[in-house]
């Protein structure tokens, strides 16, 4: 029988044990995953996390075998062996920060840990190779994503915005070169339910930056956002007039447009190259310059090359133009319907006709500040018939001289007109005829006007003393007055008299009798008259 | 060399405290001591015995002690947990051999001393054998003498604790190993207590030379 004392190394053994077997039995799986860097990972202190719950910790840092990596040891929660699908994805948190964004700022005090995004895959893996940003979608988050090609993506950025009649619905998830290296990929994700939105009719623009058009109505200013003018990001849209409106599938492929005149511009379709000679300078026309139908653009310039004709010993000028017929409208739809022809045939065809009708090429200038130009495409009335050659490889579009041409040279004579202008001696006979001018005038002043102010005051004397005379209260006034009324009686007199000797003329010689009056007279005092 | 009075052949029993002789009983009933009023024994009961037990359990737990983590040192630059041989792996490797050299005597040395001292002289108690007997009993006042720095690691981990708390610039913390090592300690300080060194003598042929 063995003493009780055997108890206490026996329940030493059991607590030994018991170490043992809990840490067996909680032991997660230990994975090992490769970084680029060990930046703010520690041993022992940087955590594990899926969706910020603590699902384990760094218990190793080395490096890979060959130096260029970083083998991260955690070790995780039992729980968390159902995220080690083999498609996880680990990365570090860390503070980043960009324009219009900023994630893992609680790390700069926490310090930085891992995080982990499970994926569908049902096999389960313990060697991870880590990604260097943060899976730009969380798992199991509902949208679509889309593929965008483009020429250029310009400032979009990961994570840029995606709008929808400026709402934000999306984001930029990914963005890589084409593989051969002629273009871009951007991938987006809308957001449901916004998803509904994308179409097979939709339209994809770059919206960033700043949209600055001149138009006939002034000037136009197009932002989604002050983020976006900083970030860049892109809006879509349906286009108008779409016929097929059908939901897309995830993963649809789409072209991301420069803005969103070319996005909502109907389809150019196929292009198709043009040749144009020219026997005159071209000096701006650019690559990129617009080719003009009777006023619409349906082309650009491809090319400028100087060519050399041996029998004219001219250089005279090759534009390549590349147009799309269909912008023709409907000459080009009517041109489609009829016969089997292939596409080139059916254009050449049209070419020709139009050709035939007076279309010619001509550069113009498309802006006098900058002297910039551009091809039209025009009915020119009286112009030469020309060949046209509808099979050669290359359509070739006859010319006429550009507008520029003869405006310069009119230009250049009124110039060489003014240039002749005897500028200077006009200037010299002015010089002198102005001296004249001054002199005479000082003349004036110092011998015309004292002259003339005495004068005046001459004159104004002289109108004094007339208004003085004129006063009322003259004396010779009343004198006139008394003459006149002498006067007046006078004429009575005269009268009376008359009138008397018309009716006795016998008093002429006899006298006037006494009881015959004067006519007219009522008192005839001191009348003169013949008696 | 003539063989010395004992107790047990002269009929007496020494009391361990106060040291007073007092006649000797039979052992069916307790007897104390007239003076200081300890137990009496002739000798300790099942001293071997219980001695070999704790030896053995301060032995298992010495094991978790080492391979657990004592402390938790954390500072600026984050934080590290360190075991006992790594501590002084670490202040060896950092130049600070004078301390991983006190640590590396009271936590392994002193140990590891005991272990040995104790388990020999337990060993020859078992086998009954008359092998170097004052040796041993020398070995003996060692393990007393080396006892009291036995819980010098427990110490600098208490004290260490105490005093570095600066939340987010540094801190220790003790962790679990620390708690298994004064186990140890206890463990080994119970057996070498219960360890009674007068069986050294009373064992073999020759107990009366």
């Amino acid at each position: 029988m063995p003493s009780l004392i055997w108890l206490v190394p026996a329940v030493a053994v059991v607590i030994g044990l018991s170490l043992v077997v809990n840490a067996w039995v909680t032991a997660g799986p230990r994975i090992t995953i490769s970084f680029q860097t060990a930046q703010g990972l520690e041993v022992g202190k940087t955590l594990v996390k899926h969706r910020n719950v603590t699902i384990g910790q760094v218990t190793a840092i080395s490096l890979s075998k060959d130096g260029n990596r970083v083998r991260v040891s955690a070790e995780l929660l039992k729980s968390a062996r159902s995220l080690l699908t083999s498609d996880a994805q680990f990365w570090v948190v860390r503070p980043r920060v960009g324009i219009g964004w900023a994630t893992g700022l609680e790390t700069l005090l926490s310090g930085s840990y891992i995080a982990v995004e499970a994926g569908d895959a049902t096999t389960k893996r313990t060697e991870f190779v880590g990604v260097e940003n943060p899976p730009p979608l969380t798992h199991g988050v509902l949208g679509k994503s889309v593929l965008l090609h483009a020429a250029d993506i310009g400032s979009l950025a990961l994570g840029a915005p995606v709008y929808f009649r400026h709402f934000e619905v999306g984001r930029v998830i990914d963005r890589k070169i084409d593989a051969g290296g002629n273009g871009a990929r951007v991938v987006l994700f809308i957001d449901a339910p916004y998803d509904a939105m994308v179409t097979r009719a939709t339209r994809f623009w770059n919206a960033g930056g700043i949209d600055l058009a001149l138009r006939a109505d002034g000037f136009k200013l197009r932002t989604q956002s002050l983020a976006s003018v900083l970030a860049g990001g892109v809006a879509f849209d349906g286009a108008p007039n779409a016929q097929d409106v059908g939901p897309i599938a995830s993963g649809a492929e789409f072209t991301l447009f420069d803005d969103q005149e070319a996005a909502m511009a109907p389809p150019a379709g196929d292009p198709r190259y043009v040749r144009m000679r020219f026997e005159q300078s071209l000096r701006g026309l650019s690559v990129g310059a617009p080719v003009e139908f009777v006023g619409v653009t349906i082309g650009q310039v491809f090319a400028v090359d100087l060519d050399y004709d041996q029998e004219h010993k001219s250089f005279p000028v090759i534009v390549t133009a590349r147009i799309y017929p269909r912008r023709m409208g409907k000459a080009y739809l009517v041109l489609e319907q009829n016969g089997t022809a292939t596409n080139e045939e059916k254009t050449a065809r049209l070419v020709e006709q139009l050709v035939a009708r007076g279309l010619r090429a001509q550069p113009r200038t498309g802006n006098l500040l900058t002297g910039q130009l551009y091809v039209a495409l025009d009915f020119i009335p009286g112009a030469r018939p020309v060949r046209f050659a509808a099979n050669a490889q290359t359509l070739e579009i006859p010319t006429v001289p550009g507008g520029t041409q003869e405006l310069q040279q009119k230009l250049a004579a009124v110039v060489a007109k003014i240039d002749r202008l005897p500028i200077n001696e006009i200037g010299q006979q002015l010089h002198t005829d102005l001296v004249d001018l001054d002199q005479t005038l000082g003349d004036i002043r110092m011998h015309v006007l004292p002259a003339g102010t005495a004068s005046m005051q001459s004159l104004r004397t002289t109108l004094d003393r007339v208004n003085d005379t004129l006063a009322d209260d003259a004396s010779w006034r009343e004198r006139v007055d008394q003459t006149l009324d002498e006067g007046r009686r006078t004429l009575q007199s005269l009268r009376s008299l008359a009138d008397y000797l018309d009716r006795h003329p016998e008093a002429v010689l006899r006298g006037r009798h006494p009881s015959q009056p004067l006519v007219g007279e009522k008192s005839a005092p001191g009348t003169s008259g013949p008696q | 060399m003539s063989s010395p009075i004992r107790t047990l052949t002269v009929g007496l029993v020494a009391c361990r405290a106060c040291g007073l002789l007092s006649r000797r009983v039979p052992d069916t009933q307790p007897t104390y001591c007239s003076r200081c009023d300890t137990r009496l024994h002739e000798r300790m009961p099942g001293s071997a015995e219980k001695t070999l037990a704790w030896l053995i359990a301060a032995v298992i737990l010495y094991i978790p002690s080492n391979v657990l983590p004592v402390m938790y040192v954390s500072g600026i630059g984050g934080g590290q947990e360190s075991t006992i041989l790594g501590g002084i792996l670490s202040f060896w490797r950092g130049g600070d051999w004078p301390i991983a050299l006190v640590i590396f005597i009271a936590s392994v040395a002193v140990p590891a001393t005991k272990f040995l001292a104790i388990g020999l002289i337990v060993l020859t108690l078992f086998r009954e054998s008359d092998w170097a007997r004052r040796q041993r009993t020398a070995l003996y006042r060692l393990v007393e003498f080396i006892g009291y720095w036995s819980m010098l690691d427990v110490v600098v981990v208490a004290l260490t604790s105490a005093l570095l708390q600066f939340e987010g610039i540094g801190a220790a913390e003790p962790r679990l190993g620390i708690v298994f090592f004064c186990g140890v300690v206890v463990a080994t300080m119970i057996s070498a207590l219960s360890l009674d060194p007068r069986l050294i003598w009373d064992m073999g042929r020759n107990s009366e030379h």
